[in-house]
Order: C-alpha cells, then sequence, then structure tokens
C-alpha cells in the first residue's frame, strides 16, 4: 500500500540503510578491539536485515537478525570474551609490509571489479518490488509460503543433504571436543 | 489546494483507511503503547512487591500513598538523584549503552502484537497492532534473539570478573533456551500454517487455543520464557550468593534502575506473547460472536480487556513462581534445557505434523473435531511428560517406594549398628 505514495520514503531508507551498512563495515575492519569489531559487524547485519525487509525479502530480512545478530555473533562475542586477548593496543591482523601490500591489491582488485560491474549492462537502478497484498498474507503458508514450497518439494533432497552436512559437522564437533578432555 | 478535509474525508468505517489517517492511526497507537507500557511496567515492580509481600505474609510498600500506590514514583525520583559511579578502566561507551539495549528489544516486540478487533472509525478501519508485519512472528523471534547483548554487554564493559560471569552465564542460558523456544513455537507455525500473528490468533479462535492444542508446546515455552526474562528459577546470571548481582554489579542510580525496568518490560512482553501464542490473543472464548465483521467499538474494548486479562494472569504467574521456587543450579539449568527440552520438542514437533499430516489426509476439516483429536494427543503426552519428570515423588508419594521387606533389611542394619556399637563401648 505504502509503495505507490511514497517511492521517495522506500528510496531513502534504502540508501539511509546502504550507508550504514558500508560505514560499519569499515569501521567493523578496523577496530582493534575485537568486542567492539564484533558490535560493529552486528550494526552491519541489522542493516542489511533492514535492506532486505525493504526489497521484499521479509523473510530473509528476519532470518538475518535471528540466525546472524541473534545467535552467531551472540557466540562470537561469547567466544572472544572467554579468550581475553589482551589489551587492542597488542593485537594486530595484518603482520609485515608483505601482508599489508597483499592486502592493499586485493583491496584494489575489489574495487576494480565493482567498477568494471557499474560500466557493464547491468542495470544497477533499485527497483523495489510491491509489497504483498493482504490475500496473499492470509493464504496458507502466507509470505513464507513462496520460499518453503519449491524447498521442500522441488529441492527437498538438496535439503535434506545439507541438513545433513551440518549434522555431520555436529558430530565433528562433539568428536574433537571428547578428544581434548582425554 | 490541500486542506485537512481532503485527508480526513469520512470513509467506510469497515474499509481500508487512507494514507494519513493510516500514518496518524499508526503514530496514536505507538504513543497509546509506549505509555500503557511504561505505566505497565512501573507497576509491575510495585505489584512484585505487594504480591510477594501477600505470599510471604508481610505488608510490603503500604506508605506512599494510598495502599503504597505513589511508591513507583517515589522509587523514579530517588534512582534520578543518586549519583552515578563509572568504574575504572570499564568500556565507557559500552557500559552507558548496555541499560538501553537490554530494554529497547523488549518494547520493540510490541510492535506486532495485536491487541484488540479492528475498530472501526469514520475515516477508516483501523487496526488495533502497531504493525501487522506479514512477518510478525519472526519478528518476535529475531527481537527475543537480540535481547541478550545489553546483558553480556554490560557484564563485559563494567570490567569486573563478578559482572562478566554473569554475562557470560546469560548468554550461554539465552542461546540455550532460544532454540527449545523456537522448536516449541514451529507447533503452531504447523497449525496456523502463517507466520502473521493475526493469523495466528484467527486460527485459535476457529480450532479453539493452542493451549489445549499444543499443551507440550506451552508448557515448553512457558519454562523458556522464564529462562530468557532471567527469571526465578533460572536467574542464575544475577544469583547474588555466586556473583554479587551479575551482570549489573558496578551500575548505579538510573543506570541500574534500566535493568529492573527491562527485566518487567521483558516478563509484560513475553506473557503477551504466551497468550498471543497459545491462549488466543485477544479471542474472547466460548464465542464466535468477537471474531468476525461487521467490526463495533464494543467489540474492540471487550477483546482488547480480553487480551489485557490474559496478560495480566501470567504477569501474576511470574511473580507467584518467583515467590515459589528456589534457583536451580547452572548444571541443573544447561542440562534441562539441552538434555530434556530441547529433545522433547523435537520429538514433539515430529507426533504434532504427523497428526497433522494423518487428520488433514482424513479429511477431518480444520474446527473442533480437528482440535479434539490433538487435544486428546496432548492428554496422552502431558501424562507421560510429567510421570516421567516427575520420578515418583508425587503420583507415587515417597512412602510407598519401600515395600515391607526393604523396611525389615533397613531396620536390621541400624539395630546391626546399634550393637556392633555397644560391643565397642
Amino acid at each position: 500500500m505504502a509503495n505507490e505514495f511514497f517511492p521517495l520514503f522506500y528510496t531513502f531508507h534504502f540508501y539511509l540503510f546502504g550507508l550504514v551498512a558500508l560505514v560499519g563495515a569499515i569501521v567493523f575492519i578496523t577496530r582493534k578491539s575485537p568486542v567492539a569489531a564484533a558490535l560493529w559487524l552486528v550494526v552491519v547485519m541489522a542493516a542489511l536485515a533492514a535492506l532486505y525487509v525493504l526489497l521484499g525479502a521479509e523473510f530473509v530480512g528476519m532470518m538475518q537478525i535471528l540466525v546472524y545478530a541473534g545467535a552467531i555473533m551472540v557466540v562470537f562475542l561469547f567466544v572472544v570474551m572467554l579468550l581475553n586477548l589482551g589489551h587492542p593496543s597488542e593485537l594486530n591482523d595484518i603482520r609485515g609490509k608483505w601482508g599489508r601490500l597483499a592486502a592493499g591489491l586485493i583491496g584494489l582488485a575489489l574495487v576494480a571489479e565493482l567498477m568494471a560491474l557499474s560500466r557493464s549492462a547491468v542495470t544497477l537502478s533499485v527497483t523495489l518490488p510491491a509489497r504483498p497484498p493482504a490475500d496473499v498474507i492470509a493464504s496458507p503458508g502466507g509470505v513464507i509460503g513462496s520460499i518453503a514450497d519449491p524447498l521442500f518439494n522441488e529441492y527437498l533432497l538438496a535439503f535434506e543433504l545439507t541438513s545433513i552436512l551440518l549434522l555431520v559437522a555436529i558430530i565433528g564437533a562433539v568428536v574433537l571436543a571428547k578428544k581434548r578432555s582425554a | 489546494m490541500i486542506t485537512p478535509d481532503l485527508f480526513l474525508q469520512v470513509a467506510n468505517p469497515q474499509g481500508d483507511p487512507s494514507l494519513v489517517v493510516f500514518v496518524i492511526g499508526t503514530v496514536v497507537k505507538m504513543v497509546a503503547i509506549f505509555t500503557i507500557y511504561m505505566v505497565g511496567v512501573a507497576y509491575t515492580t510495585f505489584a512484585e512487591r505487594r504480591v510477594s509481600a501477600w505470599i510471604q505474609d508481610r505488608h510490603g510498600p503500604n506508605r506512599v500513598g494510598p495502599q503504597g500506590i505513589l511508591q513507583v514514583a517515589a522509587d523514579g525520583i530517588k534512582n534520578i538523584m543518586k549519583e552515578e559511579t563509572y568504574p575504572n578502566f570499564a568500556s565507557k561507551a559500552i557500559f552507558i549503552l548496555a541499560p538501553g539495549l537490554v530494554f529497547v528489544p523488549a518494547m520493540i516486540t510490541w510492535a506486532v502484537i495485536p491487541f484488540g478487533s479492528p475498530l472501526p472509525t469514520p475515516w477508516g478501519r483501523i487496526d488495533l497492532v502497531v504493525a501487522d508485519l506479514p512477518v510478525g512472528f519472526l519478528f518476535t523471534l529475531a527481537i527475543s534473539s537480540i535481547g541478550v547483548y545489553g546483558i553480556v554487554l554490560a557484564g563485559w564493559s563494567s570490567n569486573n570478573k563478578y559482572a562478566l560471569l554473569g554475562g557470560l552465564r546469560a548468554s550461554a542460558q539465552m542461546v540455550s533456551y532460544e532454540i527449545a523456544m523456537g522448536m516449541s513455537t514451529v507447533c503452531v507455525l504447523l497449525l496456523a500454517g502463517n507466520v502473521s500473528l493475526n493469523q495466528v490468533v484467527a486460527q485459535q479462535s476457529q480450532m479453539g487455543w493452542n493451549a489445549f492444542l499444543l499443551t507440550v508446546a506451552a508448557f515448553v515455552f512457558l519454562i523458556s520464557a522464564f529462562a530468557e526474562t532471567n527469571r526465578v528459577p533460572f536467574d542464575l546470571p544475577e544469583a547474588e550468593s555466586e556473583l554479587i548481582a551479575g551482570y549489573h554489579t558496578e551500575y548505579s542510580a538510573m543506570k541500574f534502575s534500566m535493568f529492573p525496568i527491562a527485566e518487567y518490560a521483558n516478563m509484560i512482553t513475553a506473557s503477551a506473547l504466551m497468550a498471543t501464542l497459545f491462549f488466543g490473543g485477544w479471542d474472547i472464548p466460548f464465542t464466535q460472536w468477537d471474531n468476525a465483521g461487521p467490526w463495533t467499538v464494543l467489540k474492540s474494548v471487550l477483546t482488547f480487556g480480553a487480551f489485557a486479562s490474559k496478560v495480566l494472569f501470567f504477569i501474576f504467574f511470574y511473580i507467584w513462581i518467583r515467590w515459589t521456587l528456589p534457583r536451580f543450579r547452572y548444571d541443573q539449568l544447561m542440562s534441562l534445557g539441552w538434555k530434556l527440552l530441547l529433545p522433547m520438542t523435537l520429538i514433539y514437533v515430529v507426533i504434532v505434523a504427523t497428526a497433522v499430516l494423518a487428520l488433514d489426509m482424513a479429511g477431518v476439516t480444520r474446527g473442533p473435531l480437528f482440535g479434539g483429536a490433538l487435544f486428546a494427543i496432548n492428554v496422552v503426552l502431558m501424562g507421560v511428560i510429567l510421570f516421567i519428570l516427575d520420578r515418583g515423588r508425587l503420583i507415587s508419594p515417597a512412602h510407598s517406594r519401600l515395600d515391607a521387606s526393604g523396611v525389615d533389611q533397613l531396620r536390621s542394619v541400624s539395630r546391626d549398628r546399634i550393637k556392633l556399637a555397644r560391643k565397642g563401648t
């Protein structure tokens, strides 16, 4: 409903959250304290979730917050706090001039890639999809039906294989933990 | 020329409002909910003290104002006037940020909780929910999952061992119980077939409350909600006998006060979620009159009353449990979450999914019969679970666990001991 009336509102927030995500990401990689860096990463993830919601992918946006900001980053923080890595001034990820040089080169390559992409035929203008109408929301499955249907019908085998992969990882973690304690 | 009449023109009271009315209505709803919520939080702290006094046969705070109802204002003024202290070497920005981060998620969740049937106004129909998100249900899960940050950061930024331990305990506890909580709500999704909270309420008014259709899930959700809000018997992060005051040891004045405020705010939000997901939301029980249009103001008022009374009951329930049960030990807490609740809910999801599929294939329509069949399954399962949990303490009383020969054996042992002792002297 709001889309037809407020294109400016949507576009403004799209660029606002895009800016927040970019600035958050830059601050995140320049922090030396691991806890501060982790918190800035949470900011990036929240901004990304907002972008997904603005683009009409509400389910993906919520999963972004639930899984990344709410579960994975909490575990990250937990580990960082337990490790107690020492004073931030002693920490530095990039060691030596070769490390710095390689990092700079990779960064330049990525920027060049972006420039090349912006000159290609791919349209980069933002087109916002319409919000789902009320009858879709009230139908069985709701707005996530369009994700659930192919996932559990067409791609069921791939889905089950992925879950087995995760199961293997869990069992591996248990085995490793047991070895250390013995 | 743009005049207010152009936007606020009289529309069909049952139809969708114009955009301006929608925006104004949303702002009014936000202000109203914020006010009611803050007053509610303040008076929940008061209710906790009075109910605890009642349970322990004391008077409780009854001096400030009639029956002590101005005690809340007195506490607020006291906390604002007190001196703020900052611990040495604390991470100051995060130290200040943390009390806010504890409180805000509890508040945001209210955006998607429907609290009454739609209200007809001369300018169009206003839904009694701030934002009826199509993914409202996932929104509540997502927001509750970021609620842990405030506590963890408060513990970490204080530069205090006890505070850090409290914060770590909190994060481990909340991550653990979030899983059980999420799994128990999967069953609600299986029945509702939708992630919009309005549809969850509609499903319950049609088939009966989920508390009866999914009793085991409601049971697990209730336990997890206690753990998620750090309330007794799961208040390990602030166990005073081990950790002084846990994560808020170093806080003072109003910043300290934000933590209890957040705790009560979380409690109210968890009560509202419990009411919405398992106790029919704003549905008035035993009647279908309130569930369909045409909407009237009377219906809105009565359904809001139904919702409020359910929420108030769960707030009372929280307080009641706090002054009844002792605190768990930390390993008991973890083994309850991981070894009992999680496997139990996983098995339960399979059972519910099978039952729903079987009933659908048998051609049973979603209605009272469908609900009755699920209720019968749940009664049996609840009986089994309570029997296993009970370990023969209540259902088969302690005195009957030893038969007569066992008692004789014990007596002979003690008799022998007495004889040995006499010989020794």
